[in-house]
């Protein structure tokens, strides 16, 4: 099962059939998957449904238990943890922390456009939830990945930083030409800003366009009929950005309904 | 001055020196504790070097070393609390080492192992301990930006390509020598002082990794000399006088307001 695409490119990161258990229990059970250049995928799935270890299988931080994850050649990932864990005995600045990734007309530059000047001399350790997100997200830029992979970049970011931050991630797959792959609980704007959503639990339940995976019975089952009608209505309101993906379904998801609004 | 006191101001300030940066990394990746564990396996090693008729040195350096690689490979694969491993491990090491120098003959003076005994430093240990501790700031120098990356996020700096498991080992191993040698200096009882409290008081004057680092350095070199000056003066035993020293410049920084 993989993404349609027009990008006939190899995959950033291809995982086939890979299964990880942790002793008797199944965190992941036969998940193939491709990321794409220039595409933007976010997972969603209820909890302990194995989505932090699906982000830690494609960057490299957990091994499979069964079946193979292969990576691109030197490929670089910007990734995007929820928090740091930084010892609070660590004195460092955030201008100090993106020095260490960069020149310093790098720095400046990404600095400018997250507008994070503010930030500079704030200790890392002081930023909030939102800032963190903002300051790493000008580390990512910085470092020109060609794959970054954010951890439920919304939690603790309220709805104005939520859509600000989806749509710098918009700005940025476009610049850099990057693919993004993300874990999110926040159903209404994963809906509206990206590609492909997977929906996982364990498996991957169904897997397609905003549209169509908001109305597959899995997803229904999962998330409640609530939220699929109101992503409904979210991606109906949206309908004209939507309609230039055309109605390409793979025939790997023959078994998803489609209906579109 | 007599040469005693500067063989004896060559290997404690030396250490001093080291002790900045490296007790800074054992304050953020929470290693005091593996300290000790390793100064009192020092002590282990002084048994070993009697029974097998060793230099003691180089069995106390390798001893530490084995222990750190030990304690490398438990730590990341035994699902058992850190703390509880390290708890087991340190004090088997301290009543192993103290019941096997005593079996080992009534000759060692177990007191200069336990508190140090800087003022029998002679020149020879003193430009060991030198060219040690200068070798050990290189190491750290070369992977200053990696290792900070390590300590900011471990999981983000193993994504960009640090080599994390590596560089945690060399940190151990480098505490491992330098708590080897500080073992005649100040002691196996009270070594982790030297390398934490510098740190700590470094920690409350400093608003970078490297400022910390620096900072650390210059209170430990200041503690040296307040502590011989103590010693030479008061006749205080040197290790423990240098310890009181630092912890006397901790409170001190304490003064100080800390910023935001």
């Amino acid at each position: 099962m993989h993404a349609p695409s027009t990008n006939t490119a190899k995959p950033l990161v291809s995982l086939n059939d890979v299964s990880v258990r942790f002793g008797p229990l199944a965190a992941l059970e036969h998940i193939s998957l491709k990321l794409n250049a220039g595409e933007i995928i976010t997972a969603i799935g209820p909890n302990g449904a194995g989505k932090s270890t699906l982000i830690k299988l494609i960057v490299g931080l957990e091994q499979p238990t069964e079946g193979s994850v292969a990576r691109a050649k030197n490929l670089r990932i910007g990734y995007m943890p929820q928090k740091l864990h930084i010892n609070p005995q660590l004195p460092i600045t955030t201008e100090r922390f993106l020095a260490l990734s960069g020149p310093k007309a790098k720095l400046a530059e990404a600095v400018k456009r997250l507008n994070i000047d503010c930030l500079l001399k704030t200790p890392v350790q002081k930023l909030s939830g939102g800032e963190l997100q903002r300051v790493l997200l000008a580390r990512a830029l910085m470092q020109a990945p060609e794959l970054l992979v954010l951890d439920e970049p919304a939690q603790g970011v309220d709805v104005t930083g939520q859509a600000e931050l989806y749509h710098l991630l918009g700005e940025l797959r476009r610049e850099l030409g990057c693919a993004v792959f993300m874990v999110s609980h926040d159903l209404h704007l994963v809906m509206a800003k990206t590609d492909q959503v997977l929906c996982l639990n364990k498996h991957i339940c169904c897997h397609g366009e905003p549209e169509s995976v908001s109305q597959h019975p899995e997803y229904i089952q999962l998330f409640g009929k609530k939220a699929a009608e109101d992503i409904a209505v979210y991606t109906h309101d949206h309908d004209h950005t939507h309609d230039l993906h055309g109605d390409v379904v793979d025939p790997a998801h023959a078994g998803c309904q489609h209906k579109h609004h | 001055m007599p040469d005693f006191l500067i063989y004896a101001l060559i290997a404690a300030c030396s250490l001093a020196l080291v002790a900045g940066p490296l007790g800074s990394f054992v304050v953020w990746q929470r290693l005091a504790y593996f300290g000790d564990t390793l100064a009192h396996g020092a002590l282990l090693g002084v048994a070993l070097a009697l029974f097998a008729e060793l230099n003691v040195t180089i069995t106390i350096v390798a001893t530490s070393i084995a222990m750190a690689v030990c304690l490398f490979l438990l730590q990341s694969r035994a699902e058992l609390g850190s703390d509880t491993l390290l708890g087991i491990l340190s004090h088997t090491a301290l009543a192993a080492g103290l019941v096997g120098v005593s079996l080992a003959g009534t000759s060692v003076d177990l007191f200069a192992y336990l508190f140090g005994d800087l003022l029998t430093t002679d020149a020879t240990s003193a430009l060991v301990i030198a060219a040690i501790s200068a070798l050990a700031m290189a190491c750290l120098a070369y992977f200053w930006r990696d290792l900070l990356l390590m300590v900011i996020d471990e999981a983000l700096a193993k994504v960009e390509g640090v080599p994390v498991a590596a560089l945690k080992l060399m940190l151990l191993v480098l505490v491992a020598i330098v708590v080897a040698l500080a073992i005649r200096v100040i002691g196996v009882l009270l070594i982790t002082a030297l390398l934490v409290i510098p740190a700590a008081a470094g920690r409350r004057l400093a608003v970078s990794p490297e400022g910390m680092a620096i900072c650390a350095s210059m209170l430990a070199v200041l503690a040296v000399f307040i502590g011989l000056g103590l010693s030479f003066y008061a006749n205080t035993p040197a290790g423990p006088s240098i310890v009181l020293a630092t912890s006397f410049l901790f409170v001190t920084s304490l003064l100080k307001r800390q910023r935001a």
